[in-house]
């Protein structure tokens, strides 16, 4: 009957990794306040390895679980590894979302490739374009479903 | 959970025991249809007729025995469909194509406008200022020669503006258009009086007032023509097809009755617990109060604090036993907010961060404590995951309230 599964409500409730990295080595921040969801993640990167990520959410309940899974999910691990972290395995390994929450896992993903990114051009390392998509824009897909 | 602080009541409210002892009987004994010759059936009859009256005498309807002036709907939204297209179509039969309402109406009125714009009609949605209320003279200044309805609502509920209803009417009723409120919010909370409001048709829920869901009443004044949306049997005198709710309209009636006779009391007690609320809530850094200041539902409080998201504030309630609801985007399975907020003014990023508690005389000076102190935590809990807030505290970002 809940709206949200049990893990869903262990992470919003105790959210892993919450903070901000005071000298990040990458900053990735996605979603706008206009839309009710903006997730910032911060990486530490250490011989290609994120050894540290923490996040700071502005949005529901699934955003900032979203937030909390998907940094577990990459701290300690090679780039190379997040690069290929999508929003389904996040929204997986918290036990589902419910459909219209779907998008909170997409901009986990998305703040992630983001945070890499910025860490890439800080550093001029070269990557393929390809592998980081624009964000898409949350305003051009507003469903307009009713509630009350 | 410890505790359980019910304040979700503009939502739905709890059966009072009156309500439900009422409809017992006609679930159990009473079960005949009241269109049926037999006794039992005459005596469901009977029940329906009684719970007419008293509705009628309850709102004011009663004129020379006008009882046949209250129309047993499924609810608050048949009863707006109801009453609107019918008056719109009545107007359009004389070559009116007009209609005037507000833009903070509840859905149920504002998708059956859209539904008639597509149709061919025009509507004039009148705006509702940073206040969240409109005058008489703005809905006067809107009547042309072709306006075939005012639908305007009674009380607002997210906001709890009061609108000036007997202004609305006596404008509506010198210049001769069909005047309709929504008066779902207002039906046991204020004092209503059908005739001194100058109102044509109304709209009603039950379970507003401590009755039962799926049950409601439409008043239509004796003259103004109604137009049945259901096709079928005779029932309602053929305004509304099928087999009559017994059950609940006599909990309906029963439970109005017990509104009504406590309304004074009942009213002083959740405006002072609401200012109470107000007063304390107000002190948390960067909050806002929304909708009308002075004119307000006793039982209403809407606040937005800035750089939370709605449903995580309800969530971290959730957790502490508080029932409340928020006009966030999340918590409507849109991206949008509340088109009640939006039709305010505020801002997009301001909206997402609204709280509405919406009180009930059940409601206890003990709980309205731990209200003061939950709510405060529980907007400083979503702070500390916020960037948003972040931003604004570090002063990346401006302050917008």
């Amino acid at each position: 009957m809940a709206l949200y599964s049990e893990k869903v409500m262990d992470h919003f409730t105790n959210p892993r990794n919450v903070g901000i990295i005071e000298d990040a080595d990458g900053i990735g921040e996605v979603g706008n306040a206009r839309c009710g969801d903006i997730m910032k993640i911060y990486i530490k990167v250490n011989d290609g390895i994120l050894t540290d990520v923490k996040f700071k959410t502005f949005g529901c309940g699934s955003a900032i679980a979203s937030s909390s899974m998907a940094t577990e999910m990459i701290k300690g691990k090679p780039i190379s590894e997040a690069l290929t972290l999508t929003n389904k395995a996040v929204a997986e390994a918290l036990d589902g979302l419910p459909a219209h929450k779907m998008h909170c896992s997409v901009l986990a993903e998305e703040a992630i490739r983001a945070a890499i990114k910025d860490y890439y051009d800080k550093n001029g390392i070269e990557y393929d374009l390809a592998q980081f998509p624009e964000p898409h824009d949350e305003e051009e897909e507003h469903a307009h479903n009713d509630e009350d | 959970m410890v505790k359980s602080v019910y304040v979700d009541n503009a939502a739905t409210t709890a059966m009072s025991d009156r309500a439900i002892e009422a409809m017992i009987p006609y679930l159990k004994e009473v079960y005949g249809n009241p269109s049926s010759l037999h006794t039992v059936g005459q005596v469901a009859k009977e029940a329906l007729f009684g719970a007419r009256q008293k509705i009628a005498d309850l709102i004011g309807a009663t004129v020379n025995d006008k009882i046949s002036e209250i129309y047993f709907t499924s609810g608050g939204s048949e009863a707006d469909n109801q009453a609107i297209r019918s008056a719109a179509y009545a107007g359009l039969a004389k070559g009116k194509k007009h209609v005037i309402s507000t833009t903070f109406e509840h859905h149920a009125v504002l998708h059956t406008l859209k539904k008639l714009e597509k149709e061919g009609f025009e509507v004039t949605y009148l705006d509702v200022h940073s206040y969240g209320n409109i005058t008489a003279a703005e809905v006067e200044a809107a009547i042309r020669p072709d306006t075939a309805l005012v639908t305007v609502m009674y009380a607002n509920n997210e906001v709890g503006s009061v609108l000036p209803i007997r202004e609305i009417g006596a404008v509506c009723r010198a210049k001769k258009v069909i005047f309709h409120t929504d008066a779902v919010q207002a039906v046991g909370h204020l004092p209503v009086n059908v005739v001194e409001d100058n109102i044509d048709m109304l709209s009603a829920s039950a379970h507003k007032f401590h009755g039962p869901k799926g049950v409601g009443f439409l008043y239509c004044r004796t003259g103004v023509p109604l137009k049945s949306l259901i096709e079928g049997g005779a029932q309602e005198r053929k305004r509304r097809a099928g087999t009559e709710n017994i059950a609940g309209v006599c909990a309906m009636a029963s439970a109005l009755e017990e509104a009504v006779s406590n309304l004074d009391k009942n009213m002083k007690k959740q405006a002072a617990m609401r200012d109470r609320l107000i007063a304390g809530l107000s002190k948390i850094p960067h909050s806002k109060l929304n909708g009308d200041t002075k004119n307000r539902l006793p039982g209403n409080v809407n606040m937005c604090f800035e750089g939370t998201e709605g449903e995580s504030l309800l969530l971290h309630l959730d957790a502490k036993g508080i029932c409340a609801s928020s006009g966030s985007a999340c918590t409507t399975a849109s991206l949008e907010p509340s088109h009640v907020l939006l039709a305010l003014g505020i801002p997009h990023e301001i909206a997402h961060g609204s709280l509405r508690i919406s009180l009930s005389e059940e409601n206890t000076e003990e709980e309205i404590d731990y209200l003061l102190e939950q709510v405060p935590v529980a907007v400083d809990e979503v702070r500390a995951v916020s960037c948003l807030w972040d931003d604004l505290k570090n002063g990346k970002r401006e302050h917008l309230i």
